[in-house]
């Protein structure tokens, strides 16, 4: 799962699609899964990383990164497979 | 390293020129606590969900509307509307602060007799009362406030045999130029019907007339409504001294002052445009006075304000279930309470606040309730940081109506606590058991046993 080269990312949580012109917001957390996503990181270092940086069990983990992972790919962000 | 708190990952769309001229959060601060006591404390002790009530808030609100009232009209007198909550609690306070009791059914009179309220000092309202409930009014000297022709013919018969005179009151509906126009309860004034029932009354010489009532609409958001009502009573008491010599010793202006609760489909919120008591004091009270009383005719304003005295009072305090995504990219997040608990949700938008930190991050989100049916929705749509199922939330303005239109559907109904003036709690309420529901079961001998293969 890749985020699209063409994709920018501010540091402060601002997404912009050149392609369609559209922007988003994300918050932290969200920052830096796109981040991870970004250096072609796979799931397992994502979470290894997330979790260590919040308090967070693995079944919350799991569950909102597939859901936050949806999202990233009906908005059109993320690479086709 | 000191962790941080994890928020659930959102990303939302921007949309320029989208935004309304108030922003797109619904929440700034989390709610964590209620009159100095914590909702996390008061879930961990008595469950989840949880009705919580005011003591200091309703007694702040009655004595308010008091003060308001009786700094414009000399003669006032407040009647807790047993239907807005009957908890025997809730209306206990309200009584310590010196009101009379408003009932609409013999279920509510009872209770009203049985909170220690003197028969005088109960108005028997409604539609509803039964030859029985007439008598034991009768008995006990409570104001009948008559709401249509067949029960004055029988409340007279019923006089006659019991060869006593009641204290009465009829029900008088209007025009007060608002839509829809209540013209159910009582007696209309335009068409001359109040009149005829106030001919009959006064003519038969076997009730004694000593007040009139109106209750022109529920949540009324217009309180010049009030002042053409109260001119119009004032019009009709006035009548009746002219004609009868007979002096009203009453006018009861019901109910219907709006609380601050948003009704669905309204633009702004409830706290921006509803009225305040004072404005519908000014108006009723100015309505009286400018009505041409002689001072000694002046009538005792009676008041059954039920909603705007309780409604910010009571918080329904309730926990996530869980998260899911809906087929249209919506989030939503279920909660413990439904509107079998929060009935009134189904015309209020409640506001609902979440009762921990959360960050700047919000996103739109439907509430829904744990019924398993389709119009269990707490709210179609709300701005919320991302909430985790475990968190808490508080529901504000829960006070009016909720614990006594809630329905027991497919599960128990929780308990209801009181936080008073020093900020103790006290259980007013204690959550519903399989054993209260099925007390009154009765199981026929031949169904007592199946076998299942």
């Amino acid at each position: 799962m890749r985020i699209k080269k063409n994709i920018a990312v501010s540091d402060t949580g601002f997404i912009f699609n050149p392609s369609s012109g559209d922007s988003y917001s994300v918050n932290p957390i969200g920052m830096d899964i796109v981040r991870h996503l970004k250096q072609n990181k796979e799931i397992v270092e994502i979470k290894h990383a997330i979790m260590s940086d919040y308090v967070c069990d693995d079944a919350t983990f799991e569950k909102d990164y597939y859901d936050f992972t949806m999202m990233l790919r009906n908005y059109k962000l993320l690479e086709d497979e | 390293m000191v962790k941080k708190i994890y928020e659930r990952p959102i990303i939302r769309p921007l949309n320029s020129g989208m935004m309304n001229k108030f922003g797109t959060r619904t929440e700034y601060l989390p709610v964590t606590h209620i009159d100095g006591v914590s909702v996390k404390s008061l879930i961990a002790q008595y469950g989840s969900p949880l009705f919580v009530f005011s003591e200091r808030q309703m007694r702040e609100n009655l004595r308010n509307a008091k003060r308001t009232f009786e700094n414009r009209y000399p003669k006032v007198q407040f009647a807790w509307s047993y239907k807005t909550n009957y908890l025997n609690a809730i209306c206990n306070v309200f009584h310590q602060e010196g009101s009379w009791a408003e009932v609409v059914s013999r279920f509510e009179y009872d209770k009203a007799l049985h909170n220690g309220v003197p028969g005088d000092k109960i108005l028997f309202n409604g539609p509803d009362k039964t030859d029985d409930d007439l008598r034991i009014a009768i008995k006990n000297n409570s104001p009948i406030h008559i709401d249509h022709l067949d029960e004055l013919y029988r409340l007279t018969e019923i006089a006659s045999e019991m060869n006593a005179k009641p204290r009465v009151a009829i029900r008088v509906n209007m025009d007060t130029g608002i839509y829809p126009m209540w013209d159910r309860f009582g007696f209309n004034y335009e068409t001359g019907q109040a009149w005829d029932a106030i001919n009959k009354i006064l003519a038969s010489g076997k009730l004694e007339l000593v007040g009139l009532h109106t209750h022109i609409g529920t949540y009324m958001l217009t309180p010049s409504a009030y002042g053409v009502a109260a001119a119009k009573m004032a019009d009709l008491a006035l009548g009746i001294k002219n004609k009868f010599d007979t002096k009203i010793q009453y006018i009861d202006m019901g109910g219907g002052f709006a609380s601050e609760n948003t009704l669905k489909g309204s633009y702004l919120k409830g706290s921006d445009i509803v009225p305040s008591i004072s404005d519908y004091a000014e108006v009723i009270c100015t309505a009286l006075l400018n009505a041409g009383f002689k001072n000694n005719d002046l009538p005792a304003l009676f008041l059954e304000t039920g909603r705007a005295l309780i409604d910010n009072a009571g918080f329904l305090l309730g926990s996530v279930i869980a998260n899911k995504r809906l087929s249209d990219g919506r989030k939503a997040t279920i909660l413990d309470f439904g509107v079998n608990i929060l009935f009134t949700s189904f015309w209020y938008d409640h506001k609902i606040s979440p009762a921990q930190e959360f960050g700047m991050h919000t996103e739109d989100t439907v509430l829904y309730g744990p019924l398993c049916m389709n119009i269990d929705v707490i709210r179609e749509n709300i701005t919320l940081p991302p909430l985790n199922a475990g968190d808490h939330v508080v529901v504000h303005h829960a006070g009016a109506y909720t614990v006594t239109q809630s329905m027991q559907f497919i599960t128990l109904r929780p308990a209801i606590v009181m936080i008073d003036p020093k900020g103790e709690t006290h259980v007013i309420k204690n959550n519903e058991t399989l054993k209260d529901l099925e007390h009154n079961e009765k199981m026929p001998a031949y169904l007592q046993k199946f076998k299942l293969t």
